[in-house]
């Protein structure tokens, strides 16, 4: 097994104007999310939800600035750290994962030679 | 590693016709040409899974090429030469991880899980036992590795010639008109992501299995169309990446007797290809298919793509080459372009319209759209594709539009057509094609 982060990027402003009901009805799918991923054979690691990015905070080179570090229309909004067999059962757990205002991007954990 | 020793072996120059045929015996140098050319991808595929790793997998088998050389001339040529190479490359990997037990825990190894339904216990997970009978399906999983969706297009063709085909980077590089170092660095970028991302050496389960198939004919169908109309330079084809295409879909059918597509596409190539020959006069000129002369059509090509295309339509619920093959199978047995079965030709592109909305596929319908209800009908069909805008930049819009015009006597707007497609055309015989068009139409100039 190996790790994969599966980073959730969707559009904020979809999220900014969602009804009560829809916002329901995601906080459903990610629970939904979590015994789905259970069935396929992977399990979740961890997993967070963000803050919109309005909260975030740059530094670079000591400088701090408001804002994240790229301003695009879809922004990470949430992670799950997951453990699957390799990329294709990585993939058939991040089609799983809910996004319905954006999508997902998986990556491979880097594993460290003696670690 | 990414380096072109294969194309520093005596592989594939002039062996391809009645390889050891006219000799008594063929020469060491011939035999391990030969190989190159048939067994590379049996070598590597089944060194990788010994190897764990592509790369170190390349390595050894390359080794073994230049052992063989020497061996065979020493020895004689062995009796299966792909058994030979396979046993010299694979023991090499072994050693190799024996004897540099730091490589062995640095590489990220290969993943190749079992699937359920595979042969549970066949092969231990190394698949490290020696000289065992080589499974059949390596050579697939290999290929079906190299056209993972996770890479992109461009690098799932050049592994593919890399690793299945054993190309030197710098002839794939010159097939695709980028530098050597930017294909090297495509291909390293590309086996990276595969150990990297951990992207599983195996061929797909069942429910996977129709997609994943369309990619791997996907890719060896754009190898043949870069070689069969090459993206620039002086010649219109390019028979070496035509040649090498032909040999993967003859493989894949060998591999998966039982999948229409790999059938329908096997047909597609032979149809297509058996005019070959014709799209060129003798002094270089293209020959649209009206003008060629189907007397000269490779008639043995036909008969087997004939063939193919009724099993692989038999099937029920053809695919997108299926169709396309059809297509061209309705093309080869026409007696002129006039006379050919239009009608049936268009329904065909409705089936595979509908199959695959490609504006290329809607493009092509409107040529034949106005072979059956003439020209006036095909320019209406191409106005609502230029409208649609996703064919801006291809040149053979322009190019029909063109023709269709100077059917219809419209030379003005015929000429200004011309000159669209050959500002995007780079192919020098097509160039001149279109020059020639241009210059009839306006006479005066």
């Amino acid at each position: 097994m190996a790790e994969y982060l599966i980073l959730i990027n969707e559009d904020e402003s979809s999220y900014a104007t969602a009804s009560p009901d829809v916002l329901q009805q995601v906080m459903e799918a990610h629970n939904r999310f979590a015994k789905q991923v259970e069935e396929t054979g992977g399990s979740i690691v961890s997993g967070r939800a963000l803050q919109p990015t309005s909260t975030a905070t740059s530094i670079r080179d000591d400088v701090i600035t408001d804002g994240p570090f790229a301003e695009t229309k879809e922004a990470l909004g949430g992670f799950y750290l997951v453990e699957a067999r390799d990329l294709d059962h990585a993939l058939e757990i991040g089609k799983l994962c809910p996004a319905q205002f954006g999508g997902v991007e998986v990556r491979p954990i880097m594993v460290f030679d003696g670690m | 590693m990414t380096g072109s020793t294969a194309g520093g072996l005596p592989a594939d120059s002039g062996t391809s016709t009645g390889s050891g045929a006219g000799k008594d015996r063929p020469t060491a140098a011939d035999a391990v040409a030969d190989a190159h050319r048939r067994e590379w991808a049996f070598v590597l595929a089944a060194t990788a899974r010994v190897a764990g790793d592509l790369d170190l997998a390349e390595e050894c088998v390359q080794d073994a090429y230049v052992a063989a050389l020497q061996a065979w001339s020493q020895q004689g040529v062995p009796r299966n030469p792909g058994a030979w190479l396979t046993t010299t490359a694979r023991r090499r990997a072994i050693d190799l991880l024996r004897r540099d037990t730091t490589l062995r825990r640095k590489l990220p190894l290969l993943v190749e899980p079992g699937p359920p339904d595979d042969q549970a216990g066949a092969d231990g997970p190394a698949g490290a036992e020696e000289g065992s009978g080589v499974i059949p399906d390596d050579r697939l999983r290999l290929i079906f590795t190299c056209c993972h969706p996770a890479l992109a297009r461009e690098a799932q063709v050049a592994l593919t010639l890399r690793l299945v085909c054993g190309l030197s980077t710098a002839d794939i590089a010159q097939a695709f008109l980028v530098s050597e170092p930017t294909m090297a660095a495509r291909v390293t970028r590309a086996k990276k992501k595969i150990s990297g991302a951990r992207i599983a050496y195996r061929v797909p389960e069942a429910a996977q299995l129709p997609d994943r198939l369309d990619a791997v004919l996907t890719v060896v169908h754009l190898l043949y169309t870069t070689g069969h109309t090459a993206p620039g330079g002086g010649r219109l084809v390019r028979d070496d990446l035509v040649d090498r295409a032909l040999g993967l879909a003859r493989m894949l059918l060998l591999l998966m007797p039982d999948e229409p597509e790999v059938r329908g596409l096997l047909a597609l190539l032979l149809l297509t290809d058996a005019r070959r020959a014709t799209r060129c006069a003798p002094d270089g000129r293209l020959l649209l298919l009206e003008d060629q002369d189907r007397a000269q059509w490779d008639r043995p090509a036909i008969a087997e793509g004939t063939a193919l295309v009724r099993d692989a339509l038999r099937s029920g619920r053809p695919g997108r080459f299926a169709l396309q093959a059809a297509i061209a199978a309705v093309h080869a047995q026409a007696p002129t372009y006039r006379d050919t079965d239009w009608r049936q030709i268009l329904g065909l592109y409705d089936l595979l319209g509908r199959k695959w909305t490609s504006p290329v596929v809607a493009l092509n319908r409107a040529v034949a759209l106005a072979m059956a209800d003439g020209p006036e009908a095909g320019l209406a069909a191409i106005a609502d594709l230029e409208h649609d805008g996703r064919l801006a930049g291809y040149r053979y819009l322009p190019a029909a539009k063109a023709d269709l015009l100077r059917r219809l006597g419209r030379a003005q707007e015929a000429a200004q057509a011309y000159r669209c497609a050959l500002e995007l055309t780079a192919n020098q015989p097509e160039r001149d094609f279109l020059s020639r068009r241009l210059a009839e139409v306006q006479p005066g100039r």
